[in-house]
């Protein structure tokens, strides 16, 4: 028997000792896991290796591949100047992502998380078009924007002020990428604002209570004490909105396809292009690797560079 | 005894009998069959010809699918790439087609058509749509010729007494429409393909049959002068901003034929099905009616094409490489005179049968079928007729033309490039 430090007794468990019974525990592990390995390995694993097998070949996509061309495809993929642009529309993406989208949403949940009159209400209207499908998102701003005033809503405000024409928000190469990422940050900033709510119940009361004593203002609050409190998640929602926009696709296919004149083109409408309208499947699954890498990469970095620090506290 | 010998005989019976009942019916077939149909009348009339075939062939089964245009492709594509087709399906033959022929995903359909005298029955023209390499995979049901919709009312208003004949009195009569400040043109250029018709027309009028087969079968080139020059023609016209206002981001789908059907646009360089899109598409759901007229694409002067050559294409179905002899059966069940008609009266169909032709009431796309039977030289639209990456590539450039971010000549390599590719 050993003590601990109260002085009570405490059962040592013997499993931790016993060979025969942790091997029992580890099968135990091992057939709970299977399942979900399996669906992990089928679905997930297997594709990714065959998209790099694939990746390797002059492919339609039907029958068996047998035009091996080694790294042709990656050759053609990094000089092209559209899938260049590709990665370029989806930086900035990412970019304004994070200096609009997630402040807003983190300014929004600052507001709802305190002691606002009817905060459950707009935690509920906030976040409801998280909720929508991006099809439905996408056909409905689709209307919203529509050049015309007397059908869209946008441009029937607009055209209300003397002087302003209405615009072609998704017809025009220099406005089109800006339109679209309205509609991701109307989409997506519910979701971060949920996020933060959930970080900042994780304050406890006490040390808002004991800076509130102290005599801090509501600047200092929010910039000494809360952000640093939620910083863990606002590690994570910075990291989940990157690899959010790296992969957007639905809402840009349904409301551009790309266009017009690959001016709202990102890598996966690109790699959707190749392999299902032009028929290039082995060119696709290349584009697809690049796109994994390019991911990982960034995956890989963030986690070594920036939320080591989460999981060692 | 004698009652065990009457037990015998009369299981005897029971089982003999039962033999010949399973012999005389015929084994249960299902076939699957996928359409693009999607207007309520036209879906019924697929379903009515499937209830009629399996009246009358008990053992047969037939699962209709309808998908929207778009969905269609892309669950198609999907399908495909598993190796598993449907039984009958939808399809505009040409360069698509040909993929999946050659990956062997199609049943070659050739002795049946021979046989019994199918083959005479389609207009030839239509039926060598849906053959590759001398084999036939499926059957037309609908052609057309692409060409001028326009609002007759619209061009009274801008003084323009008789549609143009030529491409500098087209140009002439869009400054025209302008200038009464209206719309001239109509365009869902978001969706690449209805823009492709622009260009691909001026190609056919600039450079004639032989400039086309010529670059198709690689001793020519799609960086001709015809070609480009046909850029030349189409950036003249884009530089009157004849457009609706956004065009580059509108669809065939939704706006086009939306502004067309309630009288803000005054032309569309559309097919067949346009008409019948223009009426859904307008608040009172009857369209334009005796205010909408049709002329073919104008000449361009010193063209090498003539004035009735055309371009267009149409529907039909093909044949899985799985589907069982009774779905060539019933193919050729709703590939009738009669079923025909019927889908012309219902404006599903311009009709490729031959004696189906009186199924076509309507005074414009009469019109339509005249100038497709008469068209000396018949040019599949460029995305159907190239293979798809081609065709893809097409559509890709013009709307470079369109947005003025290509150059005519740099439009044409891209298209060169891709065929050069992809055309051995």
């Amino acid at each position: 028997m050993k003590k601990n430090s109260f002085g009570q007794n405490v059962q040592t468990l013997p499993r931790m000792t016993n060979p025969v019974r942790r091997h029992q525990d580890r099968m135990a592990i091992m057939i709970f896991l299977l399942p979900a390995l399996a669906l992990f390995l089928i679905f997930l694993v297997y594709p990714i290796f065959q998209s790099v097998y694939y990746s390797l070949f002059s492919w339609k996509g039907f029958g068996p591949a047998v035009d091996f061309i080694g790294l042709d495809n990656f050759k053609r993929i990094l000089t092209d100047r559209i899938f260049l642009k590709a990665v370029g529309n989806g930086l900035l993406i990412v970019v304004f992502s994070l200096i609009i989208q997630l402040p807003l949403a983190l300014a929004l949940a600052l507001m709802i998380g305190r002691s606002l009159r009817g905060r459950a209400f707009f935690r509920t209207i906030f976040f409801m078009p998280y909720i929508l499908s991006e099809v439905i998102t996408g056909i409905m701003w689709m209307i919203l924007y529509n050049p015309n005033p007397n059908r869209g809503f946008i441009n029937a405000i607009l055209t209300l002020i003397p002087g302003i024409k209405a615009i072609p928000w998704l017809g025009n190469t220099s406005t089109v990428l800006m339109a679209i990422f309205v509609v991701l940050t109307w989409k997506f900033f519910g979701f971060h604002m949920l996020l933060y709510l959930a970080g900042l119940q994780n304050i406890p009361p006490e040390i808002e209570e004991a800076a509130l004593i102290d005599g801090v203002n509501n600047r200092q609050m929010i910039t000494y004490i809360t952000i640093p409190l939620i910083g863990s998640t606002i590690r994570t929602s910075i990291y989940l909105s990157v690899l959010g926009s790296l992969q957007v696709f639905a809402l840009v296919w349904i409301m551009t396809k790309g266009g017009p004149v690959n001016a709202s083109e990102v890598m996966s409408t690109y790699m959707y292009r190749f392999s299902f309208v032009r028929f290039q499947l082995g060119y696709g699954s290349a584009v697809a690797v690049v796109m994994l890498l390019i991911s990982l990469l960034f995956s890989l970095a963030y986690l070594r560079l920036v939320r080591q620090t989460d999981y060692l506290n | 005894m004698k009652k065990f010998t009457l037990v015998l005989f009369m299981t005897g019976i029971l089982l003999v009998s039962g033999v010949f009942t399973t012999l005389a019916a015929e084994a249960p077939v299902t076939i699957t069959w996928w359409h693009i149909e999607i207007v309520e009348n036209q879906i019924a009339l697929w379903q009515g010809l499937a209830d009629e075939y399996m009246a009358a062939h008990p053992n047969v089964t037939i699962e209709i699918t309808g998908y929207e245009n778009e969905n269609f492709k892309t669950k198609l594509t999907t399908v495909m790439q598993s190796g598993a087709p449907p039984d009958l399906f939808q399809s505009w033959g040409g360069g698509v087609m040909n993929e999946y022929a050659k990956a062997g995903l199609l049943l070659d359909i050739t002795a049946y058509l021979d046989k019994d005298g199918w083959r005479d029955t389609f207009a030839p023209g239509a039926l060598g749509v849906y053959s590759f390499e001398g084999k036939n995979y499926g059957v037309p049901r609908d052609m057309g010729m692409v060409g001028f919709w326009y609002n007759k009312e619209l061009f009274a208003k801008a003084g323009i007494d008789n549609p143009p004949a030529t491409w500098t009195e087209l140009l002439a009569d869009v400054q025209k429409l302008k200038d009464a400040n209206i719309t001239p043109i109509a365009l869902g250029e978001g969706d690449k393909w209805p823009g492709a018709f622009w260009w691909e027309y001026l190609a056919t009028r600039i450079a004639g049959q032989a400039g086309f087969n010529a670059a198709y079968s690689r001793k020519g080139s799609f960086t001709d002068a015809p070609f480009i020059q046909a850029g030349e023609k189409l950036q003249e016209l884009v530089a009157l901003e004849p457009f609706q206002s956004g065009f580059l981001g509108a669809t065939w789908g939704v706006d086009e034929p939306t502004l067309m059907g309630n009288g803000e646009a005054a032309m569309d360089l559309m097919g067949q099905w346009a008409p019948g899109a223009f009426n859904d598409s307008s608040i009172d759901q009857k369209g334009l009616g005796n205010k909408l007229g049709w002329f073919p694409f104008p000449m361009v002067e010193g063209g090498a094409g003539g004035p009735a050559d055309a371009l267009g294409g149409g529907n039909g179905f093909t044949v899985g490489k799985n589907a069982p002899p009774e779905a060539v059966d019933f193919l050729k069940y709703i590939s009738s005179v009669d079923s025909q008609v019927a889908q012309a009266k219902i404006g599903l169909s311009l009709p490729v049968v031959v004696g189906a032709e009186s199924g076509v009431t309507d005074p414009m796309l009469k019109l339509v079928q005249q100038g497709t039977a008469a068209a000396k030289y018949f040019q599949l639209y460029y995305d159907q007729a190239m293979p798809p990456a081609v065709g893809s590539v097409v559509n890709d450039s013009v709307q470079g033309l369109f947005a003025g971010t290509l150059t005519p000549k740099q439009a044409t390599q891209a298209i060169e490039d891709s065929a050069a590719q992809e055309i051995k």
